[in-house]
């Protein structure tokens, strides 16, 4: 048997995390890294089926939320993912901005003032960034989109929050497997939405490039958890 | 206090283009544009939306966005923005309905006249063949005759085309009055334009409520002055 974690809720060795503003301004950078790693990738998925900018989209638009946070140091979760919302819209340009955008902006608006996120209000915000994505983006489950990252995300980590015995770490890690599944599903499907929908049934074989770099945003936040 | 107009595209050529389209129509209507991002590639930004609704007068704002991400981004500029009610989005194709909106709100239509004006131009193009037997005529809902007629022959060399449809649109919607002419509802410019009518064809103008007198002798002065034009 191991030994008992401080608290008897976290292994030893495995700090327990806050999810407080350091963390979600950890997350938003790591995000942004991963946008620079993965730019190129984007950019082949997105030639695939797309119009090939949202690699380069994204990563214009997370280098200026940094910039940003570097401005104005947020002093909540809510308050740097607000700053987030409003930059994406304003920076990234094609459609994944006012998507993310809404996304940030409605998983803000669910957390408020909240100084420190336990995994019933991460669950929480999660579902409200995917009910943002379905309101603006009016695409459902199975029409290839970032939709089928989040849906499943949501649906694993309000399990998570509910089993978890309060392990918020658990609850960023389910969310973020779930998503990686989720985008790895969109390879066969046929695209319903967006610009991939023109392709018919020549968008199957493909990744979709939204649910892929939802994938790796939700990975970010359990890695600035780590 | 006219309502201001709000374009939103990807691309700021076609923004500042569809502007200037309207203008000319609409000389005092306050047409605002956020096309393009905000480093002058095609795409939509936030940020400008936002600036262009700040700018915009305090007689409500209608948007019109052209496609895709354009609307989500003027819908999440509902979102942001500080005076949500005023503001409205118009599902309406870019350069029609902002022609319309603009001549809508250059005769003083409040803002939701001004998006229903803009909206219009989406649907079925209403011709005088459009309407049964026996309809053409009767009042927009009075059933009774007409207060008011007068047939005008068009003299100009061009006929009715969109300048002269939105000048009798224009100032028709202004008027208390509910006016046909040929049996299409004259506030409407699209309307108008259906009727194709050229050179030397009559215009049939009936004309229901307390500015009919008003709306019939406006549309014959312009008639008979041939708009203006050769």
């Amino acid at each position: 048997m191991g030994r008992a974690g401080a608290h008897g809720r976290a292994p030893l060795g495995r700090v327990a995390v806050a999810l407080d503003v350091t963390w979600a301004v950890k997350w938003l950078t790591l995000s942004a890294q991963a946008m620079a790693e993965h730019r190129v990738e984007l950019i082949e998925l997105d030639r695939a089926i797309g119009d090939s900018d949202h690699g380069e989209n994204m990563d214009r638009g997370f280098q200026a939320v940094l910039d940003k946070l570097a401005e104005a140091p947020p002093q909540t979760p809510g308050a740097a993912l607000k700053l987030t919302a409003m930059t994406l819209m304003s920076k990234v340009g094609g459609a994944a901005g006012p998507l993310y955008g809404t996304a940030f902006l409605r998983a803000a608006t669910s957390l408020g003032d909240t100084a420190e996120i336990d995994p019933a209000a991460w669950a929480g915000a999660l579902a409200a960034a995917r009910d943002g994505i379905v309101a603006r983006g009016k695409a459902e489950s199975g029409d290839k989109t970032m939709v089928d990252a989040w849906t499943p995300a949501v649906e694993a980590a309000r399990k998570a929050a509910l089993d978890g015995n309060g392990d918020v770490l658990a609850v960023l890690v389910a969310a973020a497997e779930a998503a990686e599944a989720g985008a790895v599903a969109t390879d066969p499907m046929v695209a319903r939405k967006g610009r991939a929908s023109y392709l018919g049934e020549r968008s199957a074989g493909h990744r979709d490039p939204g649910a892929a770099s939802s994938a790796l945003i939700l990975r970010a936040a359990v890695g600035a958890a780590a | 206090m006219t309502v201001s107009l709000v374009v939103v595209s990807h691309s700021e050529k076609i923004a500042d283009g569809a502007a200037e389209l309207a203008a000319q129509m609409a000389p005092d209507v306050q047409v605002l544009t956020a096309g393009g991002t905000t480093d002058g590639r095609i795409g939509t930004s936030l940020e400008k939306v936002l600036a262009a609704l700040d700018k915009a007068g305090s007689g409500g704002t209608v948007i019109l966005a052209d496609l895709g991400s354009a609307v989500m981004t003027a819908e999440s500029a509902l979102e942001f923005a500080e005076n949500p009610e005023e503001i409205v989005l118009a599902d309406a194709p870019l350069v029609e309905g902002l022609v319309a909106a603009a001549v809508a709100a250059q005769g003083g239509a409040d803002m939701q006249a001004v998006k229903r004006a803009a909206e219009s131009v989406g649907g079925p193009a209403r011709h005088p063949d459009d309407f049964p037997p026996g309809i053409v005529g009767e009042g927009p809902a009075t059933g009774k005759g007409p207060d008011f007629t007068g047939d005008f022959e068009l003299v100009n060399q061009a006929g009715m085309h969109a300048r002269p449809a939105a000048k009798i649109a224009g100032g028709l919607s202004a008027l208390d009055a509910e006016v046909t002419v040929n049996g299409v509802d004259g506030a409407s410019m699209t309307g108008l334009m259906t009727l194709a009518a050229g050179k030397g064809s009559v215009l049939h103008v009936e004309a229901w409520g307390a500015d009919a007198e008003r709306a019939v002798n406006y549309v014959g002065g312009l008639v008979q002055a041939g708009f203006g034009e050769p």
